[in-house]
């Protein structure tokens, strides 16, 4: 805490900003050395308590994510070579060799040691937490804490569950990944369009949840929205060519250009119908149009391509009643036809109805918004 | 490579299988095991069991013998593989070939009982 208290202020935004940013990226190279994922936690723990302590005496480095992979990285080794009996009885984490990836280059205090030639071991994170293996609650659970840094407590606070209950969840949720070898890998092409399905699934579903959570922490949600917007980047600078992951950032970006008109001052929630439409993000909805443009470009877009772009005619129209209907009407048929995914069946039919109903109102003299 | 058992759920029926039915079994049983084989897994072991109206359990306490299952199921446990595979992934893969037809299989890993005891 004394620490904390002495470091200045610029240190403690570099490092909340390192946290944020390069989180991933350095307990995923960590992950790779440890063979275990707590173990590999608990390095980069002490590399960011570290950095507070160095970064006050020796100023904030060029690059911190490469600091604090270094320091990370170096951590894992001293504790492999402290516990080398130890390791022996632990069963690895399939997919990474801590022996054929232990390089010599971290032996000195390194605190310019060139990650660069590192490779990015975020997306294999990814998609281990999100593994079909684990359930829903705990693929998410498994991604706040391990791909956005969030501690237990956070999520718990999060999910409205104890932080024990929460606790208990990662736990079991790691506990599988190693005994039941789930193994540290992008899947291999075959296999690639349903893995990333889940991955954007959880990652659509922590936007969700940040974004309509009836209840809970006004903060702890909003820090859900930035997280999924984060994750939802990433995903987008890692893997830019899939055309999903354009379709989720792009509805992620749509839908959040709609954040500050959501609420009246009272807390009521606002429709669509009453938003005030110049205080949308323009930006956003402009960055997302040209995902979805992209997105659509080529084959049979998927759902969250489908999705953005229902978004899109709804940031773009000037008013409620001059939306396009029989454009959204089309696109909640195309969506409908995609929709093998099961959480959908539900709810499109209905908002395709709901579009529906208005396309022949508008077309009709006694539309509401015509009057 | 570390070792699953796959256990086989599915309706049972009391009628005794066609011979087609069984010629079908048979064969599809065939498969799988070839298509574990050139997959780089390998089966350990593997069984069919007599219909649960022939089991009989005993239990802990008081060493009861009661007719039937241990847990009764819809789905009842119809036989087993213990197999051999790198990772979950191909593990499930094997799964998914397996035959069960009316259900489906359950995939547990094998505990190690050669080392230390089990970490909380």
């Amino acid at each position: 805490m004394n620490q904390v208290r002495q470091a200045s202020a610029e240190v403690r935004g570099a490092l909340a900003e390192a946290h944020r940013r390069e989180w991933a990226f350095v307990l995923a190279a960590t992950v790779r050395l440890a063979g275990d994922l707590d173990v590999a936690e608990e390095c980069v723990q002490d590399a960011f308590v570290a950095a507070l302590t160095s970064w006050t005496q020796r100023g904030i480095p060029a690059n911190p994510g490469a600091w604090l992979t270094a320091t990370a990285r170096r951590r894992a080794l001293d504790a492999l070579r402290r516990d080398q009996t130890l390791r022996r009885k632990l069963p690895l984490l399939v997919g990474t060799d801590p022996a054929a990836s232990a390089p010599l280059e971290w032996e000195g205090e390194g605190e310019e040691a060139d990650v660069s030639q590192l490779p990015d071991d975020r997306l294999r994170l990814i998609f281990t937490c999100c593994h079909p293996a684990l359930a829903p609650e705990a693929q998410v659970a498994l991604t706040l804490r391990l791909v956005c840094g969030l501690t237990t407590l956070e999520i718990a606070h999060a999910f409205l569950v104890s932080e024990p209950t929460m606790a208990a969840r990662i736990t079991r949720a790691k506990k599988k990944i190693t005994l039941a070898r789930i193994p540290y890998r992008v899947p291999p092409a075959h296999e690639l369009p349903d893995r990333l399905d889940a991955v954007l699934t959880v990652t659509h579903l922590l936007y969700t949840t940040g974004h309509t959570a009836p209840a809970g922490d006004r903060l702890v949600r909003a820090e859900l929205v930035e997280r999924s917007l984060d994750l939802a980047r990433m995903l987008y600078t890692l893997m830019p060519d899939d055309r999903e992951v354009r379709g989720l950032l792009a509805l992620l970006l749509l839908t959040d250009a709609r954040r500050a008109t959501r609420t009246a001052t009272n807390g009521r929630l606002l429709l669509l119908e009453e938003q005030d439409r110049s205080r949308w993000d323009r930006q956003a909805i402009g960055e997302g149009r040209q995902l979805v443009d992209q997105a659509l470009r080529r084959g049979r877009p998927g759902r969250f391509a489908l999705q953005a772009a229902i978004a899109a005619v709804h940031a773009e129209a000037p008013s409620y009643a001059d939306t396009d209907w029989p454009e959204v009407l089309g696109l909640y048929d195309l969506l409908l036809n995609a929709s093998w995914e099961f959480m959908l069946h539900d709810r499109v039919p209905y908002q395709g109805w709901v579009a529906d109903r208005w396309r022949t109102g508008c077309r009709s003299a006694t539309a509401p918004g015509s009057g | 490579m570390a070792k699953y058992l796959i256990l086989i759920y599915g309706q049972e029926s009391d009628a005794p299988p066609t011979p087609d039915q069984w010629d079908w079994m048979m064969q599809a049983h065939g498969q799988f095991a070839q298509a574990v084989d050139q997959q780089g897994g390998k089966i350990l072991g593997g069984e069919a069991l007599q219909p649960t109206a022939t089991a009989t359990s005993v239990r802990n306490d008081g060493q009861a013998v009661t007719d039937g299952p241990f847990v009764e199921t819809k789905e009842a446990l119809g036989g087993f593989y213990l197999i051999e595979a790198p990772d979950l992934d191909q593990a499930l893969a094997f799964a998914k070939l397996c035959p069960a037809p009316g259900g489906g299989v359950e995939l547990r890993p094998i505990m190690d009982t050669s080392g230390a005891p089990p970490s909380a």
